[in-house]
């Protein structure tokens, strides 16, 4: 068990599963690695189970919307994940095409996941498929759109309370 | 009288979203057999007030004051958060100076953050004088806060590029007279107060025990995951800003008093976490060098190239997560906030479905494990 | 009114009654005037029989209103019976009011000075009239009934639980001769009364219609319920020790002059009292307390009310005047098993020192000879009668400190932990204690342990 660099991890996940990482973006501020949607789940039961790397932590996920990409409209669900034993971290992100955001839920890799894919779903619209209770959880149940898409129109009024702005 | 003709109904119980003990608008639905919890189901969302798309129609300097209404029990940690991230983003450098102002600040900030859990933790569990007690400590260092920025909870004192105003020696006094007073007596006598009191005790050991991997799985960080004996903190992990200069331990929860994870070990791991903080306010405050107190240029505004970062903090609460997607703009893309609140509470039906809760049990477990809505709901 | 005339009145009265009172000796004054209408010379309260023998003996003046009806319809025959029971009611009400404003406030104070704070200040000196603006505005206050709420049980629900806890006050003594009625099963009457009041809150929790409310009531029902089992053992060691149901009894059997079984009198003084009459009583005395304050709903028990975990229990819902008397209720209730604690242990009425016990009691001590000398026989008696007066509220009120100081400093206890300590900690300990002390004067004979041997008649 040791800190690893993110060229190891890359090589790490290579190894095992040699289709899934289909880009890598080094030379950025934090490096990211790109994962297929499809893989998702395999490499997070990996990332979790591989004790070289033992991502056992996902801090967080982050769902960006992009509907003015060249190659084509997108969203980006972005997990940062952290092993609290190496001490060392690792950003996947997952690029889903904007008209139809479907990616595996992980919940049942970390069951942080729950909340944090109905948070990314509530607010950008990201289907997580095969998650237990795929529901709104900050907005109200019965709210209209996901606030987060650049292209998101606010409402009017929501239940007769109108929507002022100063 | 058949047994038969005696019958027994489960009860579904609202608890919320206006009740004295869920800390704010947070609303738990329980299904109970008389004072025992089947289950659980929690519900969020009754602050919501969109910080990340207010994020999205502000520049950069504007999101700092939205990040103090998050967590506004330790608005500073929140601030640093965020200012953290964006200088990350945009490689700015933060004056030696104002790395030790943020030490100061954040670790008093967690001291206060700390009392206030301590406080209303003994409320929860029916002691009221302790909560009067953590007040009345608390209220010192909101003076000194307020002596510094004028604010008493939502600073906005750690911008990016630094701290707003500098810190004078008057109030550098101020915080060496606070340290004093309050390390190692004032501790010592919260421990005899409620820490060590057996109803205490025997009301929070063995109480919503969450094993160590479980709370990993969950997400949870800060006090609450170490109280499960994890020694995870970003202070020393992770270290930003001058940490790993200075000396300090990270304390763990050791199943003193039950097993190793309940609420006792978790309300006992902030208690010990106070004494820390201290300590590193005593080393920040001998070393702080002179020089400026921030990066003036940053002051008037920032523009970072295109790009996105993650960075964490340790917050009160646990780690406190930035995620900002920049697109060359000074309007950021994307801010996604990482609450340690909201995963920690992600918990809570777990815990309810794992063991026997009784009514008082719940009201102990979200006590330990210190939610604050305002960041639970963003 | 004619302010002349009634002081005429009230200088006549005066006179008649001070007359009265060295003609016959205040103790036989008030023996003899207080006990006529309750019928069987279980003495009663001082006050009460004087004002009887006062209507007895004038017709009420002109200037009264309804004058003719009482002085012609009602007579000096009923008025008097009719009279000293209001009269009594009144002076037991009156002091539950008047105690329930002095310990809200005390508590406040009690509370606040124990965390670092002043507690009221603004109205009247030190906040005193705190507690009066605080009935005033619950007065005013709108008296909400929830919609789906039982709205007859609902009502009398306060009402249930005040009489409960007021009833109790019949047999408790506020000093020597001042009670309302010296029952002769007032230990029992005490106990059996207790249980109304655990119907009224169970009323009040049910009729809520929330669910809240609902819990509280199971709470208080097992509480309360089990509770008494501890309390009515300690009240059984008592009466087996003393051999009386009647606590005017019990308290005479530990202070004043007492009578040992050959007929010899001897000085009572402190260590006469129950709570030293045998090692095992000075446990009882603790399981006692610890019940009591469970049987009260006060800290560390009060989880009928937790305001952290059942919002405010019980009384959730109640507002106004109807909610104030369940606040009356609860403090008149802590002063009730304090008294009981002080008649039961702390020698009632008795200082614990036996020249200033014998004060007017007619004995001829040393003290009680120079203070004939000083003021005179009547005065004395008086004084006699203010000491003992005195001496009982003030150890009640410290035992009510007590209350206070635990409510302020201990967390809550659990449900089950509450039981827990009432089935497993406090019965067996009062059990105990109960066959002990059962063996402990068989064996002596009822000598007690600290007094010294003497056998108490």
């Amino acid at each position: 068990m040791a800190r690893l660099e993110i060229g190891q991890i890359i090589a790490v996940l290579k190894e095992k599963l040699p289709e899934a990482v289909s880009e890598e973006v080094l030379d950025g501020v934090d490096p990211v690695i790109v994962v297929k949607a499809e893989q998702w789940a395999a490499v997070a039961e990996l990332c979790r189970d591989d004790s070289r790397l033992g991502f056992d932590l996902l801090s967080c996920i982050t769902g960006v919307d992009y509907p003015e990409r060249e190659e084509g409209a997108e969203i980006e669900v972005i997990y940062n994940l952290d092993s609290t034993a190496n001490l060392h971290e690792l950003t996947v992100k997952v690029k889903l095409p904007r008209s139809d955001p479907r990616v595996a839920s992980v919940e049942g890799t970390w069951a942080t996941a729950d909340w944090h894919e109905r948070e990314t779903y509530d607010l950008v619209g990201v289907i997580f498929e095969g998650h237990h209770n795929l529901v709104r959880i900050l907005c109200a149940d019965d709210w209209v759109g996901h606030p987060l898409r650049k292209d998101y129109e606010p409402p009017d009024s929501f239940h007769g309370i109108k929507n002022v702005i100063y | 009288m058949t047994e038969a003709k005696i019958r027994t109904e489960e009860m579904l119980l609202n608890m919320g979203p206006q009740h004295p003990s869920t800390h704010g608008v947070f609303r738990v639905v329980v299904r109970t057999d008389g004072e025992l919890i089947l289950e659980s189901q929690s519900h969020i969302g009754y602050l919501h007030r969109c910080f990340e798309k207010c994020a999205e129609g502000n520049n950069y300097l504007q999101v700092v004051p939205y990040t103090d209404r998050m967590d506004y029990l330790c608005a500073m940690m929140n601030n640093w958060g965020y200012a953290a991230s964006i200088e990350k983003l945009t490689g700015i450098e933060v004056p030696e100076r104002a790395e030790y102002i943020r030490v100061i600040v954040a670790e008093l900030n967690r001291v206060a953050s700390h009392l206030l859990a301590f406080g209303t933790y003994g409320l929860d569990i029916g002691a009221i004088t302790p909560f009067l007690y953590a007040f009345r400590d608390r209220e010192r260092i909101l003076k000194i806060f307020e002596k510094l920025c004028g604010q008493r909870l939502n600073y906005s004192y750690v911008r990016i590029g630094g701290v707003t105003f500098d810190m004078t020696d008057e109030i550098l006094s101020d915080i060496e007279a606070f340290c004093d007073y309050f390390d190692p007596k004032i501790i010592d006598e919260y421990d005899n107060l409620l820490s060590y009191n057996g109803i205490f005790i025997s009301r929070t050991a063995n109480v919503g025990v969450i094993p160590a991997d479980l709370a990993i799985s969950y997400g949870v960080t800060g006090p609450s995951l170490r109280g499960s004996g994890v020694p995870r903190d970003l202070r020393r992990d992770a270290p930003y800003g001058i940490y790993d200069r200075l000396e300090f331990d990270v304390p763990v929860g050791s199943g003193e008093m039950g097993q190793v994870g309940d609420c006792w070990d978790r309300y006992m791991v902030r208690m010990r976490e106070m004494r820390q903080s201290i300590r590193l306010v005593r080393q920040a405050i001998k070393d702080i060098p002179d020089g400026p107190f921030c990066d003036k240029k940053a002051f008037r505004g920032v523009k970072p190239k295109a790009g996105e970062t993650y960075k964490k903090v340790e917050g009160a609460r646990g780690e406190v997560g930035f995620y900002v997607v920049s697109d060359g703009t000074n309007i950021p893309y994307r801010v996604k906030a990482r609450a340690p609140s909201f995963c920690n509470i992600s918990i809570l039906d777990k815990l309810t479905s794992m063991s026997d809760v009784m009514l008082a049990d719940l009201v102990a477990i979200i006590g330990s494990l210190d939610i604050v809505l305002g960041e639970v709901d963003r | 009114m004619n302010l002349a005339v009634f002081t005429t009145f009230l200088g006549q009265a005066g006179q008649a009654i001070e007359e009265k009172v060295i003609e016959k000796g205040i103790v036989d004054f008030a023996a003899d005037y207080s006990t006529k209408w309750d019928g069987g010379g279980e003495g009663g309260l001082f006050l009460a029989g004087a004002v009887r023998w006062l209507v007895e003996t004038y017709t009420v003046p002109d200037w009264v209103p309804l004058s003719s009806v009482i002085n012609g319809t009602l007579g000096a025959e009923t008025f008097p019976e009719l009279g000293g029971l209001l009269i009594t009611i009144g002076m037991v009400f009156g002091f539950v009011n008047i105690f329930a404003i002095g310990a809200v406030w005390s508590e406040r104070k009690v509370s606040a000075h124990m965390q670092c704070r002043l507690g009221p200040m603004e109205v009247g000196p030190h906040g005193l009239l705190q507690t009066v603006a605080d009935g005033l505005k619950l007065l005013t206050k709108e008296d909400i009934i929830p919609r789906l709420a039982d709205k007859t049980l609902f009502a009398i629900a306060p009402a249930v639980v005040f009489a409960g806890v007021l009833m109790r006050f019949v047999p408790l003594p506020f000093g020597d001769q001042l009670i309302a009625s010296d029952l002769d099963l007032g230990l029992f009457f005490v106990a059996a009364v207790g249980a109304v009041e655990v119907l009224g809150v169970i009323m009040a929790g049910w009729a809520s219609n929330n669910k809240w409310s609902l819990f509280a009531t199971i709470r208080t029902a097992t509480q309360m319920v089990s509770y008494e089992i501890p309390i009515g053992i300690a009240f059984v060691t008592v009466i087996l020790c003393c051999g009386s149901f009647s606590l005017v009894d019990v308290v005479n059997m530990q202070g004043g002059t007492l009578t040992d079984i050959d007929g010899e009198a001897h000085n009572g003084w402190a260590w006469h009292w129950n709570l030293f009459r045998n090692p095992f009583m000075l446990i009882l005395a603790i399981t006692y307390f610890i019940a009591s304050l469970a049987e009260c709903k006060r800290a560390p028990f009060d989880l009928p009310e937790a305001e952290s975990e059942l919002v405010s229990g019980f009384h959730t819902e109640y507002t106004g005047m109807r909610f104030a008397l369940f606040f009356l209720a609860e403090y008149a209730a802590m002063y009730l098993v304090a008294a009981v604690a002080v008649v039961l242990f702390l020698g009632g009425w008795w200082s614990g020192i036996y020249w200033v016990d014998e004060i007017g009691m007619g004995t001829d001590t040393w003290l009680a000879s120079w203070l004939d000398g000083v003021l005179g026989p009547t005065l004395t008696a008086v004084l006699g009668v203010l000491i003992k007066v005195k001496v009982f509220l003030t150890k009640a009120f410290i035992l009510v400190f007590i209350q206070m100081w635990v409510r302020w400093t201990l967390p809550r206890v659990r449900l089950d932990q509450m039981m827990y300590v009432c089935w497993k900690v406090l019965l067996p300990a009062s059990l105990v204690c109960l066959i002990g002390s059962c063996l402990w004067e068989l064996a002596t004979g009822g000598a007690s342990f600290f007094g010294f041997g003497i056998v108490v008649k």
